[in-house]
């Protein structure tokens, strides 16, 4: 169980992390979504102890994080798969976190096995690791001290597709026997494979929160493209259909209009005006797909009405 | 919710687990290995060099024993000063203080960790010291006396676990691996040309140089009352501040 309350971090006057509230209750994963700079890292930290919050708390399993007084044995933190010593050897790092956890030490050599490293690898100097051995090891090094929370900050940086699948896997064992997982991405696809809750942050704040069913539903919106556009527009507003959002014309056809309506209704009000119709269909993703797009900035063109639901997503 | 009953929960590792775990992390790496070897050697090649080349009758096993610790009272600081540094060069300390967030604990269990560190080089060159006595005795060049005298053993003790705290104190307090050492080394240096030089600073020098204030210590008559509180000075100025105000940072700072 995890939960941070209204938790803000200001650096001068840059506020980096405003005013974040979320629960990750136990047996759930909660995905943790945000472009690069949000503010997750911050708030892992935050949530650690290793950043004082300017306002607001975060308590773990009821308590704040520095109050448990042997932390690895409750809560397993991967925040940066790279911040290990590159002259120790993998077995090595594992067999002093044993030590501070007060855990046997054959719980090294059992979780080099359960993450793959066992054999060669777990003799080998961290610096010569790959940044997915090294998230591996992060792993191992986590769940060492057998906890019932986890905190992972981007854990799937630098695995393979195999090493996505493996992790998945694990984080969805890892709850279903009752543990609660906090995971960061700046990826929606990789945590919408195993997340139940999900959590968006942009900016330092959390736009968009709540089960994954729920935010990631199809849109009752149709996206439709016709021969004359100018046609199709005045159709779609004599009929009172509410027009959210313009796309760019595509494959030589004119421009699209992403419509807040059923197909069929954008279908009669077309055939009404005698627009030809080039594309009519589900528009794709849920909003929160196009939420994630447009904060980080990868959707296709400017969308000339501003429509991020944020109120529909909460 | 349930709310984790901290009485029941796995107590917090004891200070001596630390502490042991910190002596571990000075030598597990092959860094941190190679540096404790090369003090290792230049404590021997030192007491075979002076072996070699000495009149038999100047060869006792204190005077060994004080020779082997040259070099340790030069290199080991370096060991203190890695072991703090090298968890932000390293940037361990995530992990460092998300296991263990009383960073104070933390610091303390390095300081116990050199000082058992420096207790162990002392041993090493007691061992240097008899063992160099008995082979030259055998060999013919070593015909000084037996005896290390408890006071000269104890005093270079204390000057050796000084010298590696003081080097772990800079580490606390620049927390920055390269500035540590640079400032450790030039910064003595310094002082002791510039208190040479300035008149005014001559009698102060005295009090703040630790090389000028420890040598009375290591000496073979027993340190004056005022020797005591001048190496005393030396320790509050060079090691007792830079630990409180690094311990101040590391506290506020954040670690990321």
């Amino acid at each position: 169980m995890i939960e941070v309350e209204r938790l803000t971090k200001r650096y001068g006057p840059a506020t980096v992390v405003e005013d974040v509230s979320f629960v990750c209750r136990p047996g759930t994963v909660t995905g943790f979504l945000g472009p690069n700079g949000a503010g997750k890292s911050t708030t892992m930290r935050m949530l650690c102890g290793l950043t004082p919050a300017t306002s607001g708390t975060a308590t773990v399993l009821g308590v704040p994080f520095t109050s448990l007084p042997n932390p690895g044995r409750h809560v397993g933190v991967l925040l940066d798969a790279s911040a290990q010593h590159a002259g120790r050897t993998g077995r090595e790092t594992l067999a002093l976190t044993a030590r501070i956890l007060g855990v046997p030490a054959a719980r090294a050599d059992e979780m080099l096995d359960t993450v793959g490293l066992a054999g060669k690898a777990a003799g080998r100097r961290v610096g010569d690791y790959s940044l997915g051995m090294r998230q591996r090891l992060g792993i191992a090094q986590a769940l060492i001290g057998d906890p019932s929370v986890l905190v992972l900050d981007e854990p799937a940086n630098g695995l393979d597709p195999e090493g996505i699948y493996w992790m998945r896997t694990l984080l969805r064992d890892f709850a279903d026997r009752g543990g609660a997982v906090l995971l960061s991405s700046h990826l929606l696809h990789e945590v919408e494979a195993v997340a139940d809750t999900l959590v968006v942050i942009a900016g330092g704040r959390v736009v968009a929160s709540g089960t994954k069913s729920k935010l990631l539903a199809p849109s009752g919106r149709t996206f439709v493209r016709a021969l004359d556009p100018a046609a199709l527009y005045s159709a779609l507003v004599g009929a009172g259909l509410p027009v959210v959002r313009r796309e760019p014309p595509a494959d030589g056809g004119g421009e699209a209009f992403v419509v807040e309506a059923q197909g069929e209704a954008v279908g009669r009000a077309a055939a009404a005006s005698g627009v030809v119709l080039l594309e009519l269909r589900q528009a794709s993703g849920g909003g929160l797909e196009e939420l994630f797009l447009t904060l980080t900035g990868r959707q296709t063109g400017p969308a000339t009405t501003p429509s991020v639901p944020q109120e529909a997503l909460r | 919710m349930t709310v984790l009953d901290l009485a029941q929960a796995p107590a917090r590792p004891p200070l001596t687990r630390l502490a042991l775990v910190e002596l571990r992390k000075m030598t597990d790496t092959r860094a941190g290995r190679w540096l404790l070897a090369i003090i290792a050697l230049v404590a021997v090649a030192t007491v075979v060099v002076f072996m070699s080349v000495r009149p038999a009758d100047e060869q006792s096993a204190g005077q060994l024993f004080a020779l082997s610790q040259i070099g340790v009272g030069l290199l080991l600081p370096v060991v203190g000063i890695l072991a703090v540094t090298g968890e932000w060069s390293q940037r361990t300390a995530l992990t460092t203080f998300a296991l263990v967030p009383q960073r104070l604990r933390v610091l303390t269990a390095k300081l116990l960790a050199a000082v058992v560190l420096a207790t162990g080089f002392v041993l090493l060159g007691l061992a240097l010291g008899v063992l160099g006595r008995a082979l030259g005795g055998v060999l013919g060049v070593s015909s000084g006396d037996w005896d290390l005298p408890v006071r000269a053993v104890a005093s270079m003790l204390l000057v050796e676990i000084a010298t590696v705290l003081i080097g772990v104190a800079f580490g606390a307090l620049l927390m920055n691996t390269p500035v540590a050492i640079v400032l450790y080394f030039v910064l003595p240096t310094v002082w002791t040309t510039v208190g040479s030089m300035v008149k005014a600073l001559r009698s102060a020098s005295a009090w703040l140089d630790t090389n000028r204030a420890f040598e009375p210590l290591t000496g073979d008559t027993p340190a004056s009352g005022v020797e005591w509180a001048r190496a005393g000075t030396a320790v509050a100025v060079w090691m007792v501040v830079p630990l409180v105000i690094g311990a101040y940072r590391l506290m506020r700072r954040e670690v990321k």
